[in-house]
């Protein structure tokens, strides 16, 4: 079985905004806060039949934040939406103390993951959220690696309390899964191989499926996975791929602290394993098309299958040394 | 409450938030004592809530936004029955349920985690646009420091506030002049507080912040307004109440050296003495 990458047909702010109206209609608790973006998020559309419990903050995402832990205290499921950066790094402190610390019920989406804000450029394109959030005690952090995975993603939050935060892009992703998919355990094993194991996330696991196919080619067997919940991890997960004895990640953020460290930091307690991160390393975001940009920063299958190449010899010489 | 069941309220926050910051003999004493009119304003007259109503939502909300005030507030709880009066001789020790800055999942009672400033206000909002979109009449009463205005999310909450027409949001403005560093007008002049609430849309009261009668009639008026959130400026004095401290120039975090130490003792024990504890 090959994967043919092919783009799917739902877009990922769309799954967001009928997620929202489905539960909306049914939980009189669930309200939806914007800063100034909801025309980019599509929520715009839902704002009429909603009323007041959809709030356009303005440009404030301090006020987006710290409104809807208060919304929480008031007995409010709030979700909140603004850009990956202004939904982490700007309020970073916001999140810590009024969500996390305070233990309120908030489910926060950040748009547009990486290299996926293209013309927006340095400013606006995060590849630093994971890395933040996951030092947050109790934090839930997912990355949706498209439709069916966001909506399941989705799914999981209205279930979850305490602090909850979505990486996603908000366009077309390419399809990873059937209709009808059923997800649960906070990773899905997409190829189960033998010599190498690729662990991605987002936008990555489309490429981590093409590297599998050109590695198989070239006769290495490659288990695949996609670790769309971030924190708290499966650690099953990571003992699966851990059991090829070298792992690549593969993430559309920086190296330090998103996917590849998760992987490095659980598996180094519990069964070291060679590893390669591919991913953003010491660069800042820029402007340009996501095809352009992935190769600026090696977040691609060829570096994918390059870099599982050169661990599956760098494994062979180990166990010859051994 | 009348005035005078009010002012002895006042003492007795007064003299339990001396004894709790004394015990350990050092904490925020300047901002904690400019407060204590405005709460035994809104605790003997005005919150409707109860240790047996805490987690019902159409309560009255209290969030201390100047969260480093948190033993006053603490004084308070305890004399209103949420917390033994032990618990206030436990300020900021190992294990406490009381620690400097308000934390709703230790104290009973606390409705709102605060402490990083500028962020109490702001949740304070949330929780009054809630209680506004689910057709509760219940009040939102919000504490916030002059110095903590300095803060630029106060004014976005502030905005907030005046543009979803907040009427059942109270805030209190604890313009006791001063901030950690010295003073307000020295620091980052905020300039006239009325003038901008004003601006942005709010109704905007002035008074002696040292009076329970000026404070009650304050919010007698706000609870009147509509559509318009209120603010009430209140002209404190950072430390108000204990003479020596009002004094000092660096008040908002004391550790007590010996003098002081005597000295505040000897006015903790004089309100002791007029509120009939000793």
């Amino acid at each position: 079985m090959t994967f043919e990458a092919k783009m799917g047909k739902t877009e990922m702010r769309e799954v967001y905004r009928k997620f929202l109206l489905e539960k909306a209609r049914k939980d009189e608790s669930v309200v939806v806060l914007e800063a100034d973006l909801s025309s980019s998020m599509s929520t715009d559309k839902i704002k009429d039949e909603l009323g007041d419990r959809y709030i356009n903050v303005g440009i404030m995402e301090a006020q987006e934040v710290c409104c809807a832990a208060g919304l929480s205290v008031a007995g409010f499921k709030p979700y909140i939406h603004t850009f990956g950066p202004f939904a982490s790094r700007r309020v970073f402190d916001q999140i810590f103390i009024s969500v996390a610390y305070a233990g309120t019920n908030v489910t926060i989406i950040g748009s547009d993951a990486g290299v996926t804000a293209e013309a927006n450029g340095g400013t606006h394109m995060p590849f630093e959220e994971l890395s933040l959030l996951r030092s947050i005690p109790h934090a839930h952090i997912y990355e949706a690696s498209d439709d069916k995975c966001l909506r399941a993603i989705l799914e999981e939050t209205y279930h979850t309390d305490g602090l909850n935060y979505v990486r996603m892009i908000r366009k077309n992703a390419i399809e990873i899964y059937e209709e009808g998919e059923t997800f649960e355990d906070g990773y899905k094993l997409l190829r189960e191989g033998s010599d190498v194991s690729i662990v991605a996330s987002g936008i990555m696991v489309a490429d981590a499926l093409q590297a599998a196919d050109r590695l198989a080619a070239e006769g290495i067997s490659a288990t695949v996975i996609d670790l769309y919940r971030v924190k708290p991890v499966n650690e099953a997960a990571l003992l699966k791929a851990a059991e090829t004895g070298a792992i690549v990640t593969a993430e559309n953020h920086n190296v330090i602290g998103g996917i590849g460290s998760v992987v490095a930091e659980t598996l180094a307690e519990l069964k070291p394993t060679l590893q390669y991160r591919v991913g953003v390393r010491e660069a800042f975001g820029q402007v340009g098309q996501a095809d352009y940009l992935k190769e600026q920063y090696g977040l691609t299958a060829e570096n994918i299958v390059a870099q599982a190449k050169r661990l599956v010899e760098q494994k062979a010489k180990i166990s010859v040394n051994v | 409450m009348n005035s005078t069941e009010m002012k002895n309220f006042a003492d007795q926050i007064r003299y339990y938030t001396l004894k709790e910051l004394n015990f350990m003999g050092y904490g925020h004493y300047g901002g904690s004592l400019s407060i204590v009119e405005t709460l035994a304003v809104l605790y003997g007259n005005h919150l409707q809530a109860s240790p047996e109503t805490k987690d019902d939502l159409d309560r009255d909300f209290f969030v201390l936004s100047k969260g480093h005030a948190g033993p006053a507030l603490y004084a308070t709880l305890f004399l209103k029955g949420y917390i033994p009066e032990e618990w206030l001789y436990t300020l900021n020790q190992n294990g406490t349920s009381l620690p400097s800055h308000p934390d709703k999942n230790k104290t009973p009672g606390v409705d709102m985690t605060t402490g990083s400033l500028g962020q109490g206000i702001s949740s304070a909002t949330g929780i009054a646009y809630g209680n506004k979109i689910a057709g509760r009449e219940n009040y939102t009463y919000c504490i916030v420091g002059d110095g903590e205005l300095n803060e630029g999310q106060c004014w976005e909450a502030i905005q907030f506030a005046a543009h979803r027409q907040l009427d059942h949001f109270i805030v209190f403005i604890d313009d006791n002049k001063k901030q950690l560093d010295g003073y307000t007008t020295e620091i980052c002049n905020p300039f006239d507080f009325e003038t901008k609430f004003s601006a942005f849309g709010f109704h905007t009261l002035k008074v002696d912040g040292s009076s329970v009668e000026a404070i009650n009639k304050a919010v007698e008026e706000a609870k009147i307004m509509t559509r318009k959130p209120i603010a009430i400026i209140l002209d404190t004095v950072k430390g108000q109440g204990v003479p020596c401290i009002e004094e000092m120039y660096s008040n908002h975090h004391i550790r007590l050296d010996e003098k002081m130490r005597e000295e505040i003792e000897v006015v903790t024990e004089r309100i002791g003495t007029e509120i009939g504890v000793r």
